[in-house]
């Protein structure tokens, strides 16, 4: 399979404009002919479902959550990036995408990721549009704040809510929509399969999840925006019910999987407490412009942290990189915590957790100045922990929090299967290895609202509109597949709960799978992996019936398909013999322990075909061409 | 700790549903109360017992899944707390807590503690939103806004959608929730134009949903994770009186 990128050639900045005049288009008339299916409603799926039904196409979103406006982007905090210049610091489109394409260390698409730093400026104007409050100066202009990965401040936001504004944004807009009747939403119904007809993807199959009914939807595109896959580590800073089933499922029908191993470790959250854990809660990074990060010096030092004198605490942030010090980008703090609590000097019960102190910055500033700065997030971390941050230091540490990687798509966000769509999380295009901070709402958004409306009517116009049914036999097939396995999942009777699974899944991923990877325990993680699948599928316990809520079976399905995906973000880490961003390899670092890049051998997108449950998946490489910014090593000492 | 629980349990809509009793032993003071319902839903799971259904999902105060009333105070005694924000160490040993679904005639149960809160989408989908379609805008600092009314606009804005404010009215009004939509887009120059129709939908699909109506006992701001003030209710019903006086 040879894949085509169907980046338009040109000088970058006019590639995008060209490609928007040579695509196809719809003609207003003809738009009503036209049916998209859209799976997710987050930032990626409302703005794409609200955008295409203006347009006058027709559109079904679903989600499996109570409500499209609960969907995971809600909970992001920071903000959203956009290369507006309002603060005449000298950003520009090229500069946000040098920034984004160098965070990324130089393994994204460059023609994906210059058009999303172009289509950032509109984003900020639609969304003002809407009513989303932004903060604002005392001029009645838009603030902005700077964040990590770059010199600008280019970040916009709303309190600590950034994310929920957003996509509350969104919702609106895609609640006009259904109040006109040009989106039927679908809430509490979970997409299951994929459904192709002739080679296209033409629907899916859903399960109603207050029912249990399973039904097929026919339309002619299919767009999933259903986000990334960091709860395969069982604990992450995700939403509960966050899974890769969507993604997974179009993956077995024959779409590609790329860079599956390309996962974000952010190392500033609340540590674990005890094994009854169900989820990690974020601190955002700006904490770490005011807090410093330490460790005893001593092993298994377990006096408070009052009580251990200055000599004897090494503030190894500040030691191993002085020029960045507490604020060096993400990869690198985590890698370093998780370095120090391995030597068996972290802090706290479990020993897994560095301190975040800001005794200096109180004496410094006064706790006045601390409490306007970060108050808000000093008394989340009071009420989870039950300690006052201004007395006692915070105690953090890395989680997972972002997947870099997903389903393989071209410059129009189509897979390899026509008519299938992806956007948001669940692509893999823009943010290469790494991601920067506030690059992940403005990527959403991008996509749902000024890309794929573009791109998926040149697919349209090309195909013409089919009027496909769900009533034809290739639908009943796949309906009939899923009862199959639904049915497997309630007759098992075992002995283990669906968690119980998840746990011990998520602890083999994060040992062997996590912040550092190598050889030998990402071979013993290929061994254990299918083992603890077999497990399942003999000795897993899941109650009640199938035709009625049953939150249980819904885990199933999910820790299911988490049980093989698991294996193949190993595949692509091991096959990967380097390490990039957020992929640490142990045995490929430079003398001081930094990441050692192999642009020669793996300057290419890693895309995986699968081949059955179990087998080893065929690699398809796309390889990525730098005509712009040739890739350079990042340095942060 | 050990507590004892007294949990609503309610196969589907057209079951009656009662209270059940059990036991949930060595609970951490460090978990969350949603974390304790994990731990009782395996024991369950383990003894053949279907689990007790709740809606939850980010688990960090802000997309309004959970509910639950405990002990009588939807999300629990603790102020501006969502139910998975509140901790077991405000509990203590022996302690006997209930635990039952947020209620309204316009929330029905859907089975056990998960309730159909659909009302507050169709509410929204009235007229939540203000019509521009994508592409097309202003430059965003085109719309110079105050920073007190931002900022104003934002305290409205807050709101989860999570329907504690209802649960907690002995009228079970959502004058708070649509009252917070309303005044967060009466407070901006982007709201203007639709003002007047915007006030009038919401409130005729709040009737239509079956919410009752205000009678100022302020339970809702009480038990608001957000903070969002009774203010908003004021602000919407100014709004209503404002659009009435107008020709639709």
């Amino acid at each position: 399979m040879k894949l085509e990128s169907k980046a338009p050639s040109g000088p970058i900045a006019q590639k995008w404009e060209k490609h928007k005049f040579d695509m196809k288009l719809v003609n207003p008339a003809n738009k009503r002919k036209y049916k998209a299916i859209v799976v997710g409603s987050g930032l990626a799926g409302g703005s794409a479902a609200a955008s295409l039904a203006e347009l006058g196409y027709n559109v079904d979103c679903f989600c499996f959550q109570d409500s499209a406006r609960r969907a995971h982007s809600i909970s992001a905090q920071g903000g959203i990036n956009a290369a507006k210049n309002y603060q005449n610091d000298g950003d520009s489109v090229y500069r946000l995408f040098y920034d984004t394409i160098k965070g990324g260390d130089f393994r994204s698409r460059e023609a994906n990721t210059y058009r999303l730093a172009e289509v950032s400026v509109n984003i900020i104007d639609q969304c003002v549009a809407q009513g989303v409050p932004f903060a604002r100066e005392y001029g009645g202009l838009l603030a902005n704040r700077s964040f990590g990965g770059a010199q600008v401040s280019r970040t916009f936001y709303a309190r600590g809510q950034t994310g929920q504004q957003l996509l509350l944004g969104a919702y609106s807009a895609l609640s006009r929509q259904i109040g006109l009747g040009k989106v039927k939403m679908y809430p509490r119904t979970e997409m299951l399969d994929l459904v192709l007809v002739d080679g296209h993807a033409k629907g899916i199959v859903v399960r109603n999840l207050v029912t249990g009914k399973v039904t097929s939807h026919a339309a002619d595109a299919v767009i999933l925006a259903t986000g990334g896959y960091g709860n395969v580590f069982y604990l992450s800073t995700n939403a509960m019910a966050c899974n890769v089933t969507a993604a997974y499922r179009a993956y077995k029908r024959g779409a590609l999987f790329a860079n599956p191993c390309y996962t974000q470790i952010h190392p500033t959250c609340i540590p674990v407490s005890g094994d009854y854990q169900s989820k990690l809660t974020l601190m955002s990074e700006s904490l770490r412009n005011d807090g410093r990060i330490w460790v005893p010096k001593a092993k298994g030092d377990k006096r408070k942290a009052a009580d251990i004198p200055e000599n004897e605490r090494d503030y190894y942030l500040e030691r191993k990189y002085p020029s960045f010090g507490n604020l060096a980008p993400r990869d690198i703090s985590s890698r370093s915590a998780k370095e120090v609590c391995d030597e068996g000097r972290g802090v706290g019960e479990t020993g897994y957790g560095v301190y975040l102190d800001f005794a200096d910055a109180i004496g410094r500033l006064g706790e006045d100045v601390i409490r306007e700065r970060y108050g808000n997030l000093f008394d989340m971390y009071e009420r989870i922990t039950g300690e006052n941050p201004y007395k006692t230091p915070m105690r953090i540490y890395p989680a997972s929090h972002y997947t870099m990687g997903g389903l393989w798509v071209d410059y129009n966000l189509e897979s390899n299967i026509p008519g299938l769509f992806v956007i948001g999380e669940a692509n893999f295009s823009d943010h290469g290895a790494n991601r920067l901070g506030a690059s992940a709402l403005m990527q959403g958004l991008a996509d749902g609202y000024f890309v794929l409306p573009y791109t998926i009517g040149d697919y349209f116009a090309r195909v013409g509109a089919k009027n496909i049914q769900p009533d034809r036999s290739e639908f009943k097939e796949v309906e009939k597949e899923v009862e199959e396995r639904t049915n497997k999942l309630l007759s098992i009777n075992g002995t283990r709960s669906v968690d119980s699974f998840h746990k011990e899944l998520g602890k083999l991923m994060w040992e062997y799978c996590g912040m550092a990877r190598n050889k030998q325990g990402l071979e013993k993680a290929l061994q254990e992996i299918p083992a603890l699948r077999e497990r399942f599928w003999n000795d897993v316990k899941v109650l009640g019936e199938g035709s009625e809520m049953n939150l249980s079976l819904e885990n199933a399905g999910r820790v299911a398909d988490f049980l093989e995906f698991g294996e193949i973000m190993c595949i692509d880490a091991l096959d990967r013999e380097e390490s990039c961003g957020a992929h640490f390899r142990e045995e490929y670092q430079t003398d001081e322990g930094e990441a050692l890049r192999n642009d020669k051998k793996y300057s290419y997108v890693a895309a995986w075909e699968h081949r059955g449950v179990g087998k080893k998946p065929e690699l398809h490489k796309e390889e990525l061409e730098f005509e712009f910014e040739k890739p350079a090593t990042r340095s942060y000492k | 700790m050990n507590l004892t629980l007294k949990v609503w349990r309610q196969k589907n809509a057209q079951d009656k549903g009662r209270l059940e009793t059990y036991e949930a032993n060595n609970i951490s003071e460090h978990m969350s109360f949603l974390e304790m319902l994990d731990v009782v839903n395996e024991q369950l799971v383990g003894e053949g017992v279907d689990p007790i259904h709740f809606d939850h999902d980010c688990r960090e105060g802000i997309c309004g899944a959970c509910s639950l009333v405990i002990n009588g105070t939807p999300h629990g005694h603790q102020k501006a707390t969502t139910t998975c924000q509140l901790h077991m160490r405000h509990f203590k040993d022996g302690d006997t807590i209930y635990i039952e679904p947020f209620r309204a005639k316009a929330f029905p149960v859907i089975k056990d503690l998960v309730v159909d809160r659909s009302a507050f989408d169709r509410i929204m989908q009235a007229g939540g939103f203000v019509s521009v379609n994508t592409g097309g805008v202003p430059d965003a600092n085109a719309i110079p806004i105050p920073k007190e009314a931002a900022d104003k606009a934002m305290d409205a804005a807050a709101c989860i959608g999570c329907g504690a404010c209802v649960a907690a009215c002995k009228n079970a009004s959502a004058m708070l929730f649509v009252g917070a939509k309303v005044s967060q887009f009466a407070s901006l120059p982007q709201g203007q134009v639709e003002r007047e129709k915007r006030a009038r939908a919401m409130v005729a699909q709040m009737d239509a949903e079956g919410f009752g109506n205000c009678t100022n006992f302020f339970e809702c701001e009480a038990v608001c994770p957000k903070e969002i003030k009774v203010s908003v209710i004021a602000k919407m019903i100014r709004e209503f009186f404002r659009a009435a006086s107008t020709k639709s």
